[in-house]
Protein backbone atom coordinates (compact mmCIF):
# COMPACT_ATOMS: atom_id res chain seq x y z
CA UNK A 1 0.00 0.00 0.00
CA UNK A 2 1.82 3.52 -1.16
CA UNK A 3 0.20 6.44 -1.06
CA UNK A 4 1.86 9.30 -2.42
CA UNK A 5 0.56 13.07 -2.73
CA UNK A 6 -3.13 11.90 -0.87
CA UNK A 7 -3.30 9.03 -3.52
CA UNK A 8 -3.64 5.65 -3.36
CA UNK A 9 -1.36 4.05 -6.28
CA UNK A 10 -2.56 0.80 -7.87
CA UNK A 11 -0.65 -2.39 -6.43
CA UNK A 12 -0.06 -4.64 -9.55
CA UNK A 13 1.17 -1.41 -11.84
CA UNK A 14 4.89 -1.02 -12.58
CA UNK A 15 6.38 2.12 -10.72
CA UNK A 16 6.73 4.23 -13.79
CA UNK A 17 2.52 3.07 -14.65
CA UNK A 18 1.33 3.90 -11.14
CA UNK A 19 2.76 7.24 -10.47
CA UNK A 20 1.17 8.62 -13.70
CA UNK A 21 -2.07 8.02 -11.33
CA UNK A 22 -0.61 11.10 -9.36
CA UNK A 23 -2.14 14.40 -11.42
CA UNK A 24 0.59 16.17 -12.69
CA UNK A 25 2.81 13.63 -13.28
CA UNK A 26 2.91 11.68 -16.80
CA UNK A 27 5.44 9.00 -18.22
CA UNK A 28 8.17 11.31 -18.39
CA UNK A 29 8.07 12.28 -15.00
CA UNK A 30 7.59 9.48 -13.62
CA UNK A 31 10.60 8.01 -15.19
CA UNK A 32 12.90 11.05 -13.85
CA UNK A 33 11.46 10.62 -10.21
CA UNK A 34 12.05 7.27 -10.05
CA UNK A 35 15.74 8.08 -11.69
CA UNK A 36 16.47 10.20 -9.18
CA UNK A 37 14.88 7.97 -6.18
CA UNK A 38 17.38 5.35 -7.65
CA UNK A 39 14.62 2.81 -8.22
CA UNK A 40 14.11 0.64 -11.03
CA UNK A 41 11.08 2.03 -13.06
CA UNK A 42 10.03 -1.87 -13.05
CA UNK A 43 9.71 -2.48 -9.73
CA UNK A 44 6.04 -3.20 -8.68
CA UNK A 45 4.47 -1.10 -6.43
CA UNK A 46 3.99 -3.96 -4.32
CA UNK A 47 7.25 -4.66 -4.30
CA UNK A 48 8.58 -1.34 -2.95
CA UNK A 49 10.27 -1.04 0.55
CA UNK A 50 9.31 1.76 3.17
CA UNK A 51 12.79 3.20 2.16
CA UNK A 52 11.74 3.09 -1.57
CA UNK A 53 8.78 4.81 -0.76
CA UNK A 54 10.47 7.58 1.65
CA UNK A 55 12.77 8.40 -1.21
CA UNK A 56 9.73 8.78 -3.68
CA UNK A 57 8.18 11.01 -1.23
CA UNK A 58 11.26 13.16 -0.93
CA UNK A 59 11.86 13.62 -4.91
CA UNK A 60 7.95 14.46 -5.03
CA UNK A 61 7.89 16.99 -2.60
CA UNK A 62 10.23 18.72 -5.31
CA UNK A 63 7.72 19.59 -7.64
CA UNK A 64 3.98 20.35 -7.84
CA UNK A 65 1.42 18.04 -7.66
CA UNK A 66 -2.24 17.19 -7.45
CA UNK A 67 -3.93 20.18 -5.15
CA UNK A 68 -1.11 22.44 -5.56
CA UNK A 69 -1.03 22.61 -9.15
CA UNK A 70 -4.95 22.36 -9.48
CA UNK A 71 -4.71 25.87 -7.71
CA UNK A 72 -2.56 26.81 -9.86
CA UNK A 73 -3.81 26.09 -13.31
CA UNK A 74 -7.29 27.98 -12.06
CA UNK A 75 -5.18 30.65 -11.10
CA UNK A 76 -3.62 31.23 -14.04
CA UNK A 77 -7.38 30.82 -15.75
CA UNK A 78 -8.51 33.52 -13.37
CA UNK A 79 -5.56 35.86 -14.13
CA UNK A 80 -6.90 35.48 -17.67
CA UNK A 81 -10.00 36.18 -17.10
CA UNK A 82 -9.26 39.16 -15.29
CA UNK A 83 -7.31 40.87 -17.12
CA UNK A 84 -9.77 40.23 -20.09
CA UNK A 85 -7.58 39.30 -23.27
CA UNK A 86 -8.66 36.98 -25.46
CA UNK A 87 -7.89 33.42 -24.25
CA UNK A 88 -9.81 34.78 -21.03
CA UNK A 89 -12.50 35.97 -23.05
CA UNK A 90 -12.39 32.01 -24.06
CA UNK A 91 -12.22 30.44 -20.97
CA UNK A 92 -15.75 32.79 -19.88
CA UNK A 93 -17.61 31.91 -22.81
CA UNK A 94 -16.54 28.28 -22.57
CA UNK A 95 -14.93 27.77 -26.20
CA UNK A 96 -11.59 26.38 -27.32
CA UNK A 97 -9.06 28.87 -26.26
CA UNK A 98 -5.79 27.95 -29.06
CA UNK A 99 -7.75 28.46 -32.33
CA UNK A 100 -9.54 25.42 -33.03
CA UNK A 101 -12.72 25.70 -35.19
CA UNK A 102 -16.02 26.43 -32.96
CA UNK A 103 -17.98 25.56 -36.57
CA UNK A 104 -17.94 21.70 -36.22
CA UNK A 105 -16.65 19.43 -33.24
CA UNK A 106 -15.23 21.39 -30.05
CA UNK A 107 -17.65 19.15 -27.93
CA UNK A 108 -15.12 18.78 -25.02
CA UNK A 109 -15.11 22.58 -24.57
CA UNK A 110 -19.20 23.09 -25.28
CA UNK A 111 -20.37 20.37 -23.84
CA UNK A 112 -22.99 18.34 -25.07
CA UNK A 113 -24.68 19.83 -28.42
CA UNK A 114 -27.90 22.12 -27.80
CA UNK A 115 -30.35 21.20 -30.31
CA UNK A 116 -31.61 24.31 -31.50
CA UNK A 117 -35.74 23.70 -32.86
CA UNK A 118 -35.93 24.83 -36.65
CA UNK A 119 -39.15 27.15 -37.28
CA UNK A 120 -40.32 26.93 -33.42
CA UNK A 121 -40.22 30.20 -31.98
CA UNK A 122 -38.47 29.13 -28.37
CA UNK A 123 -39.16 31.18 -25.50
CA UNK A 124 -37.23 32.76 -23.56
CA UNK B 1 7.51 29.79 -31.07
CA UNK B 2 8.24 32.66 -28.70
CA UNK B 3 10.61 35.27 -30.28
CA UNK B 4 14.53 35.50 -30.18
CA UNK B 5 15.64 36.99 -26.49
CA UNK B 6 18.13 38.48 -28.57
CA UNK B 7 15.86 40.62 -30.71
CA UNK B 8 14.06 41.36 -27.52
CA UNK B 9 10.18 42.09 -27.06
CA UNK B 10 8.29 43.58 -30.65
CA UNK B 11 7.11 47.23 -30.40
CA UNK B 12 6.29 49.14 -33.40
CA UNK B 13 9.21 51.44 -33.06
CA UNK B 14 6.61 54.92 -33.38
CA UNK B 15 4.28 53.06 -30.64
CA UNK B 16 7.62 53.75 -28.04
CA UNK B 17 8.08 56.64 -28.96
CA UNK B 18 4.54 57.90 -28.39
CA UNK B 19 4.26 56.07 -25.17
CA UNK B 20 7.86 58.33 -23.59
CA UNK B 21 6.69 61.34 -25.06
CA UNK B 22 3.01 60.86 -23.43
CA UNK B 23 5.24 59.57 -20.32
CA UNK B 24 6.99 62.69 -20.35
CA UNK B 25 4.56 65.19 -20.84
CA UNK B 26 2.59 63.76 -17.80
CA UNK B 27 -0.79 64.04 -19.65
CA UNK B 28 -3.69 62.24 -19.61
CA UNK B 29 -5.38 60.21 -22.74
CA UNK B 30 -5.54 57.83 -25.01
CA UNK B 31 -2.34 56.41 -27.37
CA UNK B 32 -4.05 55.25 -30.65
CA UNK B 33 -2.46 52.33 -32.31
CA UNK B 34 -2.78 49.81 -35.11
CA UNK B 35 -0.20 48.10 -33.98
CA UNK B 36 -1.71 44.94 -32.34
CA UNK B 37 1.55 42.76 -32.38
CA UNK B 38 2.92 45.28 -30.39
CA UNK B 39 4.46 43.45 -26.62
CA UNK B 40 3.11 45.22 -23.45
CA UNK B 41 6.23 46.49 -22.13
CA UNK B 42 6.10 47.73 -18.55
CA UNK B 43 6.95 51.12 -19.35
CA UNK B 44 3.32 51.54 -20.40
CA UNK B 45 1.56 50.23 -16.83
CA UNK B 46 -0.79 52.77 -16.36
CA UNK B 47 -1.63 54.11 -19.61
CA UNK B 48 -4.69 53.85 -21.44
CA UNK B 49 -4.22 52.23 -25.15
CA UNK B 50 -6.63 52.42 -28.02
CA UNK B 51 -5.92 49.90 -29.90
CA UNK B 52 -7.87 49.32 -33.12
CA UNK B 53 -10.22 46.62 -33.58
CA UNK B 54 -10.46 46.72 -37.20
CA UNK B 55 -13.16 49.40 -36.89
CA UNK B 56 -12.83 51.80 -33.74
CA UNK B 57 -9.87 51.99 -30.95
CA UNK B 58 -10.68 50.15 -27.95
CA UNK B 59 -9.68 51.80 -24.84
CA UNK B 60 -7.42 49.48 -22.69
CA UNK B 61 -6.37 50.53 -19.20
CA UNK B 62 -2.76 48.76 -18.98
CA UNK B 63 -2.27 46.79 -15.66
CA UNK B 64 1.21 45.20 -14.52
CA UNK B 65 -0.56 41.82 -15.31
CA UNK B 66 -1.04 42.54 -18.75
CA UNK B 67 3.15 42.93 -19.75
CA UNK B 68 3.79 40.13 -21.51
CA UNK B 69 0.93 40.10 -23.67
CA UNK B 70 0.06 41.68 -27.18
CA UNK B 71 -2.08 44.43 -27.50
CA UNK B 72 -4.33 42.77 -29.73
CA UNK B 73 -5.51 40.19 -27.35
CA UNK B 74 -7.16 43.06 -25.57
CA UNK B 75 -9.04 44.22 -28.01
CA UNK B 76 -11.82 41.71 -29.80
CA UNK B 77 -12.16 42.21 -33.49
CA UNK B 78 -15.65 40.00 -33.47
CA UNK B 79 -18.59 40.86 -31.28
CA UNK B 80 -21.10 37.73 -31.91
CA UNK B 81 -24.01 38.64 -29.99
CA UNK B 82 -26.02 35.12 -30.27
CA UNK B 83 -27.35 33.38 -32.34
CA UNK B 84 -31.55 35.31 -33.60
CA UNK B 85 -34.30 34.79 -31.36
CA UNK B 86 -32.97 33.36 -27.83
CA UNK B 87 -31.22 35.56 -25.47
CA UNK B 88 -27.35 34.58 -24.99
CA UNK B 89 -26.18 34.01 -21.45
Amino acid sequence: MARLAGIDLPRNKRGVIALTYIYGIGRTTAKTLLAKAGINEDTKVIDWTDDNIKQIALVLSEIKVEGELRSEVQLSIKRLMDIACYRGLRHRKGLPVRGQRTRTNARTRKGRRKTVANKKKVGK
Amino acid sequence: MPRSLKKGPYVFHKLIKKVETQKASNKRGVIKTWSRASMIVPNMVGLTMGVHNGKTFVPVLVTENMVGHKLGEFSPTRSFKGHGGKKGK
